[in-house]
């Protein structure tokens, strides 16, 4: 009777599942549980938007790997940021403006081929061409040719015309004098270039990149200390070390592995069981009272990194514009410390100023007493302003924490002010961003910054320059562009003294609220040792043992 | 099965609950005035009902349960526990855990009521008349039954909530979108189960022997089909409530469900949810609430499927 | 029969090209600019833009897109996913582990739902009736992260009986702990649904004249009482179906599994067109079958129904 085969069959399904969970428990077939040295270190990631062209990734699904896959001009130093030189000889300018980069002789690519000037040139040209429609494209901006690559839309976006294709698919600032020299021209002088070209997109390629682009999206071949012998992004990637590296910076371990996590909680379980070696940022419910510092004892990083928060007030809209005194105002309600520590519990530092202090030329107290808690003099502000509220928070659900400080921004002012507040949610980033790019914000909101390589100006320029690419609150203070050109064109403490003075304007007009640095909570198993985080928030491999 | 109190159900189980021992016979016996008579004398159903008046006057009046104002948030007091000041402790933001969820009954219990009822009747309907006409109008409204599983949650709520403007600052406007969006998207579960009950029913005897004495087709589904098909729609309705009020909450944890300043259980459930290792009270409390809800609706429910199944008695 | 399946098959058609539609639709009306967001923290380039809107077809109206979108799908084109992949690939890698994970919640709720649901229904009214009514209110109050990530830190961290998160290519042992988190609601459901239809087949009179007639109980309970009370229970198991398939992301994120959920999360937020309607394509295709089973599986449960 079908009836009895019913029961009989459910009665074999419970059977069966019984059984596969006595021998499912502790099966280890993942490399996690192996302890011997030869096992791959398995490293959190998430799962890369992009193919691994380094001037197409600006996310850390793929930036994690392809850091590890190549090396550029220079590197940042893991512990200081400055830049050393790597594939660079030196890199040397007398006006800052005409650069003369030489390369070290007898570097290659792992798969022989040298690594040239034409390595550089001809990587640099094809990721500023616009039709490759590289995400990093803007990068290039600064060399001199790129405008002819990247001609405008005549009818703009929406227009059914499309842009002329450019004449050309060479930068016309770059020049190869011999295998290992070539000269970069730029179209305004910049003093942190040498900086600057530690950035990803700078990477050499070799001559197989352009055979076969899209292979090479899934397994790049790099001039760095590893090499990726196996993986896809939805799984993780599996790197080894390459013996034919010849910088100095040679790793100690010889294989890891990004895993790629579906969810933050989902690596930190797999942490906390032994499963997973390291994770760069703990989920911010591990966080409340210190709560990963006693799942991992003795195993956890708290660093600064190259990142801080801000909220920013829409200058286009009546309300806010040419009104230093509601940025004030605002500024002075948000009680920093208490917020950090009650939903960061101080995995934040609450800021002074607009600069990440790992960069040189972090001056402390930009903002002075507008970035202290003091109700009364917030207060006296707000009835300056000819604008008294309501106000709102605007940012974005999708990011974790997010939620939590915007409510507990918008609770300090009410607290603070006596006026209401309410956050203000958008489903996620790119429907957030596009009100936000759009010019459409009513009040304040969220906006962040992370440092694309360690410059002072990297926090500046980008951001509060008139017409800069994320200025979003569309601030404009003519003598503060004038006083970054003048920083851009200058040398060591001179340059930096003069960013700083720029940086001292926004106090004044208060259009973005520095709210706090981002430190990185990083947590590790127990097998490694010599655990150190880059300044791009990454786990550094050179230096790091497995015990 | 060989426990012998087992089967004392299938001997008890002819005098259901409180059932009326003395009953006048004769004319004017009506399945409503049955059921009632049950439900009369069932202590289930007093407290129930009880329950469920107490969570109607919190959510009416909530400033009658506590004098906190929920809305005052201090960091400073951020997820300290339960104490005699505040029996439930602080949350996150330093808000009093036990006036939110006071404040937060209104919201929760609208949402669920209109959720569940919405797709209540859009489910049943589709599902009776599937199933009892059969044929072309079958496959139309089962195809579109269809169609409408296929559709993501994320996806049919982002484009339902956002499409519609609400009148800024309208919150009852709001919980009402919110409240179309769930049910919009819940209504085919009940749909399908409809159905098939009635599917089962068409079948028995005394549909035919209706038919034949000439009863129309209305008159047959309010007396015949309707009273003998109920029963599983009103279990999947009573749970529902209870799964409306935790979806409520997952859209507004993805940032398209009730913003701020409207509080609701299923926000507060959402917000402490990350937070249950270190500091569970500020789930439990909600989650509590939420619970005794659901458990009324669910014994009341129970109580009238009984109450209105023909065949006992 | 035959001619009853045959009929559903062709009805299948023009739901799919509806589902097609209408997906691509809503998808073409989110709101937010599909390239914010792509281009990490600065806006992307003009020639990005461009490139992609070419390519995509952004600039022209919504039918023509969907022409474009509907040729080739035909051709087996789905598209490509931003990372380079292509849509089939990603479909093709993450729907089995799906279809592996629906499988055993449903082995859950079929086995420990209408099981528990049976002998509630018996001992209605005792200690067992009022305990599983307990834990299906903790199962419908408590949230599914919170379920799951109580049961993972529990069992998975602390007492090491179960894998904490699922390897890749999701062998089934891995999937009994996320399987049984993502039932966890389903089972609420069904043990309720199983119970009262239960207890209303007890009252029925074909019921009282087996037992009047001296049938054993066991005989009795199999015989004439699961069987007939089962059609509600399995229908609303099979509509479970659909809502597992593409709602799994809770369960998938806590426990790293790399399922059509996550996917089609991913999709929504960068707005592909193309993965999000390839995944309700799909999903609607499960679910058309497994309701033509099940429709078909009440013949099989009540002989009186039939189908011409």
């Amino acid at each position: 009777m079908k009836q009895r085969k019913l029961i009989v069959a459910s009665a074999l399904f419970a059977a069966g599942a019984l059984a596969l969970t006595a021998c499912g428990g502790g099966s280890d077939s993942e490399s996690g549980s192996d302890s011997s040295s030869s096992a791959a270190v398995t490293i959190y990631n998430v799962k890369p938007e992009n193919p691994l062209i380094p001037s197409n990734t600006v996310e850390v699904g793929g930036g994690n790997v392809i850091e590890n896959l190549f090396r550029g001009l220079v590197r940042y130093d893991p512990d200081t940021a400055a830049p050393i030189n790597a594939m660079a000889e030196s890199i040397e300018s007398t006006d800052n403006k005409n650069w003369t980069i030489k390369l070290k002789a007898g570097q290659t690519f792992q798969d022989g081929t040298p690594v040239t000037a034409d390595s550089f040139v001809k990587a640099w040209s094809w990721g500023a061409y616009g039709p490759n429609a590289q995400k990093a494209n803007y990068f290039f901006a600064p060399i001199e040719g790129y405008d002819v690559m990247n001609p405008a839309d005549p009818d703009g976006e929406d227009g059914p015309k499309k842009a002329p294709t450019p004449p050309t698919k060479e930068l016309s600032g770059l020049k190869v004098v011999s295998p290992t020299e070539f000269t970069v021209k730029l179209t305004t002088p910049q003093s942190f270039f040498p900086v600057e070209v530690g950035y990803s997109a700078f990477y050499p390629l070799p001559e197989s990149f352009y055979a076969d682009t899209e292979a090479f999206g899934k397994k790049p071949i790099g001039n760095g200390p590893f090499q990726m012998i196996s993986g896809d992004g939805d799984t993780g990637f599996t790197l080894q070390k390459w013996d034919g590296y010849k910088g100095e910076d040679k790793p100690k371990i010889s294989k890891a592995t990004f895993k790629t996590y579906t969810s933050d909680a989902a690596g930190y379980a797999d942490l906390l069981a032994g499963n997973l070696d390291f994770m760069d940022q703990v989920p911010p419910s591990a966080l409340v009272g210190n709560q990963y510092e006693k799942d991992l004892p003795g195993r956890t990083i708290n660093k600064a990194v190259g990142i801080i928060q801000t909220a920013s007030l829409p200058q286009y809209d009546d309300n806010f514009k040419n009104n230093p005194d509601i940025g004030k105002a605002l500024s002075l309600a948000i009680d920093r410390p208490t917020i950090t520590k009650a939903v960061f519990n101080g995995g934040r530092t609450p800021a002074t100023g607009w600069v990440s202090p790992i960069v040189d030329g972090y001056k402390a107290g930009a903002c002075g007493e507008f970035c202290t808690y003091d109700p009364a003099k917030a207060k006296e502000y707000l009835a300056k302003s000819k604008f008294k509220g309501p106000f709102s928070f605007s940012y974005n659900a999708d990011g974790p924490g997010n939620k939590e400080v915007a409510e507990a921004i918008c609770n300090s002012v009410k607290n603070a002010l006596g006026v209401k507040c309410d956050a203000k949610s958008y489903v996620d980033f790119s429907t957030f961003l596009k009100d936000r790019s759009g010019h459409k914000m009513t009040s304040m909101f969220r906006t962040g910054w992370q440092m694309d390589y360690p410059s002072i100006q990297n926090f500046l320029e980008p951001l509060y320059a008139t017409g800069a690419s994320s200025n979003d609150g569309v601030y404009s203070n003519p003598e503060f562009d004038k006083l970054i050109k003048q920083a851009n064109g200058e040398e060591g403490e001179a340059g930096l003294a003069t960013y700083q003075k720029a940086e001292a304007l926004l106090a004044n007009d208060m259009a973005v609220i520095p709210l706090w640095y981002q430190a990185q909570q990083s947590g590790y198993s127990e097998r490694l040792a010599n655990v150190k985080v880059t300044p791009t928030s990454t786990l550094d491999l050179i230096d790091l043992t497995v015990k | 099965m060989s426990d012998p109190d087992a089967f004392a159900t299938l001997d008890t189980i002819q005098e259901p609950p409180g059932g009326p021992a003395a009953v006048a016979t004769g004319a004017g016996r009506t399945l409503a005035g049955d059921a009632w008579e049950t439900l009369r004398s069932s202590w289930v159903f007093w407290s129930s009902c009880t329950l469920i008046v107490i969570l109607v006057v919190m959510a009416a009046f909530p400033g009658l349960f506590t004098h906190v104002d929920p809305a005052s948030c201090q960091a400073a007091r951020a997820r300290i526990s339960p104490s005699a000041h505040a029996w439930f402790g602080y949350d996150v933001q330093g808000c009093d855990v036990y006036a939110r969820t006071i404040y937060g009954a209104r919201a929760s219990m609208v949402v669920g009521l209109i959720a569940t009822l919405t797709a209540m009747i859009i489910g049943s309907a589709v599902g009776v008349y599937a199933g009892f006409f059969g044929g072309v109008v079958d496959a139309l409204l089962s195809r579109l039954t269809d169609i409408f599983f296929a559709i993501p949650l994320l996806l049919g709520s982002i484009i339902i909530l956002t499409s519609i403007p609400t009148p800024a600052g309208s919150a009852f406007f709001s919980i009402l979108k919110v409240s179309a969006a769930l049910a919009v998207l819940g209504w085919t579960s009940t749909a399908r189960v409809a159905r098939s009950s009635v599917i089962q029913v068409k079948q028995a005897d005394f549909v035919s022997a209706s038919r034949a004495l000439g009863a129309s087709r209305t008159w047959m589904i309010r007396k015949h089909i309707l009273p003998n098909a109920a029963a599983p729609i009103i279990v999947i309705t009573t749970i529902s409530l209870g799964s409306y009020i935790g979806a409520e909450a997952t859209l507004s944890y993805l940032g398209i469900g009730l913003q701020p300043p409207v509080i609701s259980w299923g926000i507060a459930i959402n917000d402490a949810a990350a937070y249950v290792r270190s500091t569970p009270h500020m789930l439990f409390f909600p989650a509590l609430f939420l619970s005794l809800t659901v458990l009324a609706f669910i014994s009341l429910g129970d109580v009238v499927r009984e109450a209105l199944d023909p065949k006992a008695m | 029969m035959a001619r009853y399946v045959a009929r559903r098959i062709l009805q299948m058609l023009p739901v799919i090209i509806g589902t097609t539609f209408l997906i691509f639709l809503m998808v073409w009306a989110l709101p937010g600019d599909p390239f914010a967001g792509r281009c990490g923290q600065r806006p992307c380039s003009d020639a990005y833009i461009q490139a992609e809107t070419a390519r995509l077809h952004l600039d022209q109206s919504l039918p023509v897109q969907y022409g474009y979108f509907l040729g080739n799908m035909l051709q087996g084109d789905f598209g490509t996913v931003s990372n380079g992949d292509t849509v089939l690939h990603q479909l093709g890698r993450a729907f089995p582990i799906t279809l592996k994970l629906t499988t055993v919640a449903i082995g859950f709720e079929i086995v420990l739902g209408i099981g528990i649901g049976i002998i509630a229904a018996l001992r209605r009214g005792r200690f067992f009736d009022r305990l599983t009514l307990l834990t299906s209110l903790v199962a419908i109050s408590f949230p599914v992260f919170v379920i799951g990530f109580v049961l993972q830190y529990i069992f998975g961290v602390r007492l090491g009986l179960f894998r904490v998160t699922v390897q890749s290519g999701a062998p089934w042992q891995d999937l009994i702990m996320p399987g049984f988190v993502l039932a966890s609601l389903s089972l609420a459901f069904v043990l309720r649904l199983t119970r009262a239809s239960l207890l209303e087949t007890l009252n029925a009179d074909h019921v009282r004249t087996a037992v009047a007639k001296g049938l054993p109980r066991s005989l009795v309970i199999r015989r004439h009482i699961v069987r007939n009370s089962l059609i509600p229970v399995v229908t609303y198991i099979g509509a479970d179906v659909g809502v597992l398939l593409g709602g799994a992301i809770v369960t998938e994120g806590i426990f790293n599994i790399q399922g059509v959920g996550g996917l089609l999360y991913h999709a929504t937020k960068l707005r592909e067109n193309a993965t999000v309607v390839s995944v309700a394509t799909v999903v609607v295709l499960i679910v058309l079958f497994v309701n033509l089973l099940i429709d078909l599986f009440y013949a099989v449960l009540d002989p009186r129904i039939r189908y011409e």
